[in-house]
C-alpha cells in the first residue's frame, strides 16, 4: 500500500529538516522523502499550502482510565482522542484500578490498543506494588511485558530509599523513572496553589515548595545512582530553578510541563465561574511568575517535553463541592491548538522547537520509535495547519470526558490529519 | 403643575380639623396619633401641636412603616423591595383611640396595611383617620373620619403633598391630565 | 444611634438576587442592609414579633455543619417574617445515604422553596448553588470563604455603638487562616473604611495577609492598641494537630484577650466574638462576661440583619437575574 503526501512543509528536527518536501509511505514505514517525487499509483494525500508535515506527536503522559474506570476513558476511546488531537502515540500511566503493577495487565492494555487500531499506546508501569511505596513492583517482567518507563503517579515515590532502589533498578533495565513530585506532608489536604487566590477563597493551598523540595530529592538521588530520573507536569518555579541546576551538573534529569501549567493561573478560580472544578488539578494551577517560569522555560530548553496529563473525569464527578472534586482535566484534544496559540504564534518558540517538544524529545525519552521522519521510521506523521481556527467545544472532543477549563476558548492552530504506521487513523473535517 | 392647596389653607384645614377632633372625642383623653410614614408622620406632629395650643394637653404621637403589610410586596416580577423603616410608637396603644395620620387617601390599600399593623400592637379601643387630601377611587371600604381637602382626580392623575420638613415646602398640586 | 432621617427614598435593591458573600457587595447595598436591620430590630422589641412580609413564601435552612446558632437566628428571623421555614440537619438526611450535593438541592427545589439558608463545609459550595439551580442562595458559611450574614451583624452592631464603621480601629484576633468570619468582615470593614489589624501566631495568618488590605501583626499588644473594637475569634483545639499551636494554654498566654490586655484599647472600647466561645483560650471570662462585651448583642441583632437580608432578597424572579456571582 502506497501513499504519498504531497506538496508540504516537512519540519523534522532529527534530521535537520525544514522545507517542501513530499514523503512516500509504504507498507506503514517512511519509503522516501524528496522533493517531487513520482506518484506512481501511489493514493495522493494533498497537503496544502500552509500546512506542515511532522513526526507524530508523542504524549508521554495520559491516563486512559482502563482497567477499572472505564466511566471516564478507555484504552479504546482515548486512543482515539489522541488522534484527534494529532498524537500518533501515548504513554498511559499505572493508577488504573487495579494499579498497572504487573505483566498481565500491560498486556491488557497492549491488547486494547491493538484493538483500537488509533494512536500506538506505551504503558508506563507502577514502581510499586499497587503504588503503595512498600514494595518495588516487578520492573524487569513488566518492561519485558511493553513497559516503557516506570512512575508511582498519582503520588509520588513514596521515601528516598525506595526512590534510590528504584532508579539504580530502571537504570539497570535502561529505562527512566518518571515521578510525580510532591512532599504529602506539605500538600497535605490541600486543593488549590497556596497564593492569595486560595487563600481569599478560602481553600487549602499547596505550595510550589511541595513540589520543588522532591524535585531536589530526586536530582540528588538521579545524581547518586546515575540513572535517568524524569520530572512529570512541573509547575513550580522552584522546580525549574533546580531542574537547571542539576542539568547544569550533568545529572541525568528531565521534565515536561502541561499546557494548562504554562497558559493558566490561580486567578481563574476566582474568575467568572469561580471555584470552577475544571480548574482543579495537581499540581495545581500556579501563580502568573510560575506559569511565566514555565514559559521561559520552554522556550530556553530547559524543559525537555510537554506532555498533557490528560486527566479524564466523569462531569458527575466534577459537579461536586470543590474540595470534593477528584483533581485533573483532559488535554489530549487542546494541545495542539494551545502551543501554537500561545507559544508559536506568541514568538516564544518556533516550529522546529515545538516539533522537539511534542515529538522528538518525548520519542527519545521513552526510547520509542517516533520522534522522526527517516527512511525506514514507521509512518508516523502528523499534518498540522499553524493558521487554523479553533474553537475549543467541550462537548464534542471525542474522549469520552469532557472536563476541559478551555470550553469555548479560541485558539489558532489546529490537527489536519493523524497518520499512524501509514493509515489516516484521524482526518478534521473542517479542516479542507 | 396645579397647585391646589398652598401654605397658608393647608395650615388652616390642620387647624380645623384639629378642632372636629376636639368636638368629636369630648377631650383628648386616651387619644393618640400615629402617622403613617412618610408624610403622615409631620402631619401627625403639625395636628398634635395644634391640638396643644387648642387644649394645653400633650397628645402621644407615634410614627408607623406599614412597608412589610402591603399586599403588593411580592408581585412585582422584577424588582426592588420598597425601603423599610422603623416603625416608633413608644406607647401602649391598648384601650386607646388611635387617629391615624395620612396624607393622601387613594385606594385604601395603605390604610388596611395600617390597621393590620395596629391590630398586631395591641387592642385600641377605636380607631379614626385623619387626611389631608382624599382623592377618591377606593378599593376597599375604607372611609376617612376628617378630611383636609376632597380632591376629585382621574386615574391618570397623581397628587403630591409637599411638606416643610420633607420637601422644604407646603403644598399640595396634581399632576397628570384630567 | 443612626436612624435614618425622615426623608423618603425610591425603592432600593441589591444587585443580586442571592448572596453568597461580602465579596461583590458595595458600600451602598451594605447600608441598605444595615438600615433596613433597623427597621427589623424594631419588631423584636414588639409583643406580637410578627410581621406578614413573607408570608406564603418557603425558606429551607439546609446546614451541612453542626451549628445552633445560626441555624436558630434564621429560623427566627424567617419566622417573624411569616415565611414558612424547613431546617434540614443533614447528619439524618440522605446525604448520609452518599446524596451529591446538587441532588439533594434538586430534589428539594422540586418542592418549590423560594430561599435556600445554606452552610456548608466547602469553599464554594453556595456558588456551585447558584450556578445550576433556581432559588436564590444565601451563604451561611461555607467552609473557610465567607460568614456574610455575620459580618453584616458584625458592623450592625457596631455601627450601633459608634456611630459609624469609616475609621474605627478594628482589631480582629485569633485562628485567622481558617476563619470564615475573618474573611467576610475584613471585606466589609475595608469597604466601609475601617482600619483593620489581623492578629494571629505566624501559623494561623492566613497566606499573603498583605494583599487583604489590612494591618497584620502577631502582637495582640500592638493589635489591641488604641482600638475602638476587638472581635476575637476562636481557636479550635484541634489546631494542636497540624502543629499549628504547641498548647491551647501557651495561646491564651501570647494572644489571649484578659482584662490587662483589653486596657491598651480605646476607654469605649467594643469586645465581639461571634461565638461559640472557647473560655479561656481566646477570651477571659472576665472580658467576655465584662462591661465592654457586645457579645449578646451581637446574637440578637443576627435576627434583625437576616430578617432584613430575607426580606430584601424576596420578592425577586427567577428570570431576574442581575449578578449571578
Amino acid at each position: 500500500m502506497k501513499t504519498i503526501l504531497k506538496g508540504g512543509r516537512v519540519i523534522d528536527p532529527a534530521h535537520g529538516r525544514d522545507g517542501d518536501f513530499d514523503v512516500l509511505i509504504e507498507d506503514g514505514t517512511i519509503a522516501r522523502i524528496g522533493k517531487n517525487l513520482p506518484v506512481d499509483g501511489a493514493d495522493v494525500f494533498e497537503v496544502k499550502r500552509g500546512w506542515i508535515v511532522t513526526p507524530g506527536l508523542v504524549d508521554i503522559h495520559v491516563h486512559l482510565r482502563e482497567p477499572g474506570q472505564e466511566h471516564k476513558e478507555t484504552v479504546a476511546t482515548g486512543a482515539a482522542a489522541a488522534v484527534a488531537g494529532g498524537f500518533t502515540a501515548v504513554a498511559c500511566m499505572p493508577n488504573t484500578d487495579p494499579v498497572n503493577d504487573h505483566a498481565g495487565i500491560t498486556e491488557f492494555i497492549l491488547k486494547k490498543a491493538a484493538e483500537a487500531q488509533r494512536a500506538r499506546v506505551y504503558p508506563i508501569g507502577a514502581v510499586s506494588i499497587g503504588s503503595m511505596g512498600e514494595q518495588l513492583a516487578e520492573l524487569g517482567e513488566q518492561k519485558t511485558a511493553g513497559c516503557v518507563a516506570f512512575t508511582d503517579d498519582g503520588r509520588p515515590v513514596a521515601t528516598a530509599l525506595l526512590m534510590r532502589r528504584a532508579l539504580e533498578y530502571a537504570g539497570m533495565l535502561g529505562v527512566p523513572i518518571i515521578n510525580h513530585c510532591e512532599d504529602p506532608s506539605l500538600k497535605g489536604d490541600g486543593v488549590a496553589h497556596e497564593g492569595y487566590v486560595a487563600a481569599k477563597l478560602g481553600l487549602r493551598g499547596i505550595p510550589g515548595e511541595a513540589e520543588s523540595i522532591m524535585v531536589e530529592r530526586d536530582i540528588t538521588l538521579a545524581e547518586l545512582s546515575g540513572a535517568h530520573v524524569h520530572i512529570a507536569h512541573m509547575s513550580a518555579r522552584q522546580s525549574l530553578r533546580a531542574v537547571r541546576a542539576g542539568k547544569e551538573r550533568g545529572v541525568r534529569v528531565t521534565c515536561e510541563v502541561a499546557p494548562h501549567h504554562f497558559t493558566l493561573t490561580d486567578d481563574l478560580l476566582d474568575g467568572p465561574v469561580k471555584y470552577d472544578t475544571n480548574l482543579k488539578m495537581n499540581p495545581p494551577l500556579r501563580a502568573s511568575a510560575d506559569r511565566d517560569a514555565m514559559l521561559e522555560g520552554i522556550a530556553d530548553g530547559s524543559v525537555d517535553v510537554i506532555a498533557t496529563d490528560h486527566a479524564p473525569h466523569h462531569i458527575d464527578e466534577k459537579m461536586v463541592e470543590f474540595d470534593l472534586a477528584p483533581f485533573g482535566i483532559v488535554g489530549l484534544e487542546t494541545a495542539v491548538p494551545i502551543v501554537f496559540d500561545r507559544l508559536v504564534h506568541a514568538g516564544r518558540i518556533s516550529l522546529t522547537r515545538m516539533v522537539e517538544l511534542l515529538s522528538l524529545n518525548p520519542a527519545r525519552l521513552l526510547n520509542v520509535p517516533g520522534g522522526t521522519l527517516g527512511e525506514g521510521a514507521p509512518a508516523d506523521i502528523t499534518i498540522l495547519w499553524p493558521d487554523m481556527a479553533s474553537t475549543i467545544e467541550a462537548a464534542t472532543l471525542v474522549s469520552k470526558s469532557k472536563n476541559t477549563p478551555f470550553d469555548r476558548w479560541h485558539f489558532t492552530g489546529g490537527v489536519v490529519a493523524t497518520i499512524v504506521g501509514g493509515r489516516v487513523v484521524y482526518r478534521n473535517a473542517a479542516a479542507v | 403643575m396645579p397647585q391646589v392647596m398652598d401654605a397658608d389653607r393647608m395650615s388652616r384645614a390642620l387647624t380645623r380639623m384639629a378642632h372636629e377632633i376636639l368636638e368629636r372625642n369630648r377631650g383628648l383623653d386616651e387619644i393618640a396619633l400615629v402617622g403613617i410614614r412618610t408624610r403622615g408622620v409631620p402631619l401627625a406632629r403639625r395636628i398634635a401641636k395644634a391640638l396643644r395650643e387648642i387644649n394645653g394637653d400633650d397628645v402621644p404621637t407615634g410614627a408607623l412603616d406599614i412597608t412589610l403589610y402591603r399586599d403588593d410586596l411580592m408581585r412585582h416580577p422584577v424588582g426592588p423591595q420598597p425601603v423599610v423603616r422603623r416603625t416608633e410608637i413608644p406607647f401602649s396603644i391598648d384601650d386607646r383611640k388611635i387617629l391615624l395620620v395620612d396624607d393622601v387617601l387613594y385606594t385604601g390599600r395603605t390604610i388596611r396595611a395600617a390597621l393590620d399593623a395596629l391590630i398586631d400592637f395591641g387592642r385600641p379601643r377605636a380607631i379614626q383617620l385623619i387626611v389631608l387630601v382624599d382623592r377618591g377611587h377606593r378599593e376597599l371600604p375604607i372611609k376617612p373620619d376628617y378630611v383636609g381637602k376632597n380632591l376629585p382626580t382621574s386615574l391618570k392623575q397623581s397628587v403630591q403633598v409637599r411638606l416643610q420638613e420633607i420637601d422644604g415646602a407646603d403644598e399640595v398640586v396634581i399632576e397628570g391630565e384630567a | 444611634m443612626t436612624t435614618s432621617a425622615e426623608t423618603p427614598s425610591a425603592a432600593v435593591a441589591l444587585r443580586s438576587r442571592h448572596l453568597l458573600g461580602i465579596a461583590g457587595l458595595e458600600a451602598d447595598e451594605i447600608r441598605l442592609i444595615l438600615d433596613t436591620a433597623e427597621a427589623m430590630k424594631e419588631i423584636g422589641a414588639r409583643a406580637i414579633k410578627k410581621v406578614p412580609t413573607l408570608r406564603g413564601r418557603t425558606v429551607v435552612n439546609l446546614f451541612f455543619e453542626p451549628s445552633t446558632r445560626t441555624r436558630m437566628s434564621f429560623e427566627i428571623a424567617e419566622k417573624r417574617l411569616s415565611a414558612d421555614t424547613l431546617s434540614i440537619a443533614t447528619a439524618t438526611s440522605s446525604v448520609t445515604k452518599g446524596e451529591s450535593l446538587l441532588d439533594t438541592v434538586h430534589n428539594l427545589e422540586a418542592m418549590s422553596p423560594d430561599m435556600i439558608v445554606m452552610r456548608h463545609g466547602s469553599s464554594g459550595a453556595p456558588h456551585l448553588l447558584a450556578r445550576t439551580c433556581t432559588s436564590a442562595i444565601i451563604n451561611a458559611g461555607d467552609g473557610m470563604h465567607e460568614h456574610p450574614t455575620q459580618a453584616l451583624l458584625d458592623a450592625f452592631t457596631i455601627r450601633e455603638h459608634k456611630g459609624r464603621l469609616a475609621g474605627l480601629k478594628v482589631a480582629i484576633i485569633g485562628d485567622l487562616a481558617h476563619s470564615r468570619v475573618l474573611r467576610s468582615n475584613v471585606l466589609l470593614l475595608n469597604t466601609m473604611g475601617a482600619d483593620v489589624w489581623a492578629c494571629a501566631p505566624a501559623t494561623l495568618m492566613p497566606s499573603h495577609i498583605e494583599r487583604f488590605g489590612v494591618h497584620s501583626t502577631t502582637s495582640v499588644d500592638e493589635a489591641v492598641d488604641g482600638a475602638d473594637v476587638v472581635m476575637m475569634l476562636r481557636i479550635q483545639h484541634e489546631r494542636m494537630h497540624g502543629h499549628y499551636i504547641p498548647s491551647v494554654r501557651e495561646y491564651f498566654t501570647l494572644f489571649g484577650l484578659t482584662p490587662e490586655r483589653l486596657r491598651r484599647a480605646a476607654s469605649d472600647a467594643i469586645v465581639m466574638h461571634p461565638g461559640p466561645m472557647n473560655r479561656g483560650v481566646e477570651i477571659d471570662s472576665a472580658v467576655a462576661d465584662g462591661p465592654y462585651s457586645v457579645i449578646l448583642e451581637q446574637v440578637s441583632n443576627g435576627v434583625a440583619v437576616r430578617m432584613a437580608v430575607l426580606y430584601l432578597l424576596s420578592g425577586r424572579d427567577a428570570t431576574d437575574v442581575i449578578d449571578e456571582h
